[in-house]
């Protein structure tokens, strides 16, 4: 089942006309585990944001089979003023609001999947802590327990490990592999770590502007040897 | 003593407690979402937009609330249009509004000198000069503020930590910060009367820097904030009328110095 379409999408900046995307197409389908990769300023990361609703797209379309409250974004590491005002616990939460949902306070079902996401990441110890004061990977955790609260269906992520050392890079993809294999939710990632989506993605799109591969891991293996490894030094 | 006692005998001056208490509450509240959205100077620009706006009510004679709200209340859109729109072009509108305001003011009062307008009153406050009427007003609009911000807690914060986020989950973001802009326009015309158009911003800014050297979770510094808020305008006002001070300088000084305590404190602790 699709749930996911972009279907001839190109966006194009406003301010300085430059074309970020170029008719990009592709389809991604309930279960699966793909991946967006690309060099830097492919346009990988503003498909992504289009997708979601952050950036405007010129023309083309992005079929949702699913409301937003089914699907959930984890952007790229943003910087967290280290005093700002807000425990894992208030952070996590958040990511029960819903736009349908007029019942302005969380209710007690709310708090229970919070907990339970955090559980589940390991990240109950931390829920009282200011979240500016916790590592790189901790907070990449808490946001992911706040996108994965609502259960969404489908989890979209922009670069999630982009600064993070590679241990803990390993473990993020392992972890994204785990909620993909153990809980149905499709995962559509946008990537710069090659080695990691080759070993966990089930389909691999290549953007350049415009898509210039799109397939299944198998498709991927091939092609990479046929074109000599032409397509590694072009990802890294 | 005497003087501060026999001070809260008279109507007018509870009326100004009333009136001071509910304002400071509403300010706290706001500046800790203005504080962290890094919006704080839009209180001040306001504020000089609400001079402008007085001087133009006092030259008209027409009521100064009903000419200020709206004149307020558009120029706190634009201003959160214009932040929105430029990344770094923010702080350069609010200093254009702000001035360019001013100036408007103060033309408006050498032209209509003839009214024996008290200009020192519009900027640096005065407690007189809230009415019977402001008391009122201002005491009605702060509980309709406090019940927004109340009813849309979750969601201001969610936006004050993460706009993008919000955006990604189908939420109005543009709506919430309208409504920010509102009633922060709406605090600083209630405000102005008694802190002045100057001053006014401190309400805003002060309690919400404190309150965030003291606590982490978003909700203890919105409600620190708002008891730190009413407790320096108690103090400040008790201050202005013991050593017969301006009752808005005396309320700022009084949130410098505790902000300097805690600072300190915070130093001591190794924080």
């Amino acid at each position: 089942m699709t749930i996911l379409e972009v279907k001839d999408v190109s966006v194009i900046y406003s301010d300085d006309k430059r074309v970020a995307v170029e008719h990009a197409s592709f389809k991604i389908e309930a279960g699966e585990y793909a991946c967006i990769i690309g060099s830097n300023g492919s346009g990988k990361s503003t498909l992504v944001k289009g997708i979601v609703g952050l950036v405007p797209i010129t023309s083309g379309q992005v079929i949702h089979q699913l409301s937003p409250e089914q699907y959930a974004y984890l952007s790229q590491i943003t910087e967290i003023e280290r005093d700002f005002p807000a425990t894992v616990r208030e952070v996590v939460l958040t990511g029960m609001q819903r736009s349908a949902r007029r019942f302005p306070f969380y209710t007690r079902e709310d708090k229970k999947k919070a907990a339970e996401a955090m559980e589940m990441l390991s990240i109950s110890d931390l829920a009282d802590y200011r979240i500016g004061n916790l590592s790189g990977g901790q907070k990449q955790r808490v946001l992911l327990a706040r996108a994965l609260c609502r259960e969404p269906k489908l989890l979209i992520l922009d670069e999630p490990c982009a600064g993070l050392d590679p241990a803990i890079t390993a473990e993020f993809y392992s972890l994204i592999d785990h909620i993909n294999k153990e809980q149905g939710v499709t995962i559509l990632m946008v990537s710069h770590d090659l080695d990691q989506v080759e070993q966990y993605a089930s389909h691999i799109i290549m953007m350049n502007q415009t898509v210039e591969f799109d397939g299944d891991h198998d498709a991927w293996c091939r092609r990479c040897a046929e074109e000599g490894g032409h397509y590694h030094d072009t990802v890294n | 003593m005497t003087q501060l006692i026999e001070a809260l005998s008279y109507p007018f001056v509870q009326r100004a407690i009333a009136a001071g208490v509910m304002i400071s509450l509403c300010a706290a509240l706001l500046g800790v979402i203005l504080v962290l959205k890094q919006y704080s100077l839009i209180g001040h620009g306001l504020g000089d937009v609400g001079f402008a706006s007085t001087s133009l009510a006092v030259a008209l004679g027409l009521p100064v609330m009903a000419v200020s709200i709206p004149i307020v209340v558009v120029a706190a859109c634009l201003i959160m249009f214009w932040s929105q729109r430029s990344k770094t072009g923010g702080d350069t509108a609010i200093g254009m509004v702000a001035t360019g305001a001013l100036s408007i003011g103060v033309i408006i009062t050498a032209m209509s000198s003839g009214f024996n307008v008290d200009v020192n009153g519009y900027m640096f406050g005065s407690i007189l000069a809230m009415s019977r009427d402001d008391v009122v007003f201002s005491v009605v609009l702060s509980i309709v503020i406090l019940v927004l911000f109340i009813l849309f807690y979750n969601r201001l914060f969610l936006i004050t930590f993460d706009e993008n986020f919000a955006k990604a989950s189908g939420i109005n973001v543009g709506f919430y910060q309208f409504l920010i802009a509102l009633l922060t326009a709406l605090t600083v015309v209630m405000g102005m009367r008694m802190m002045g158009s100057l001053l006014i911003s401190s309400l805003i800014i002060f309690p919400a820097v404190i309150a965030r050297k003291l606590v982490i979770s978003f909700k203890a510094v919105a409600v620190l904030s708002v008891f730190l808020s009413v407790i320096c305008f108690l103090a400040g006002l008790a201050l202005s009328f013991e050593i017969n001070l301006p009752t808005g300088a005396s309320i700022v000084i009084i949130n410098l110095l505790l902000l300097v305590t805690v600072t300190i404190f915070n130093k001591l602790r190794g924080k």
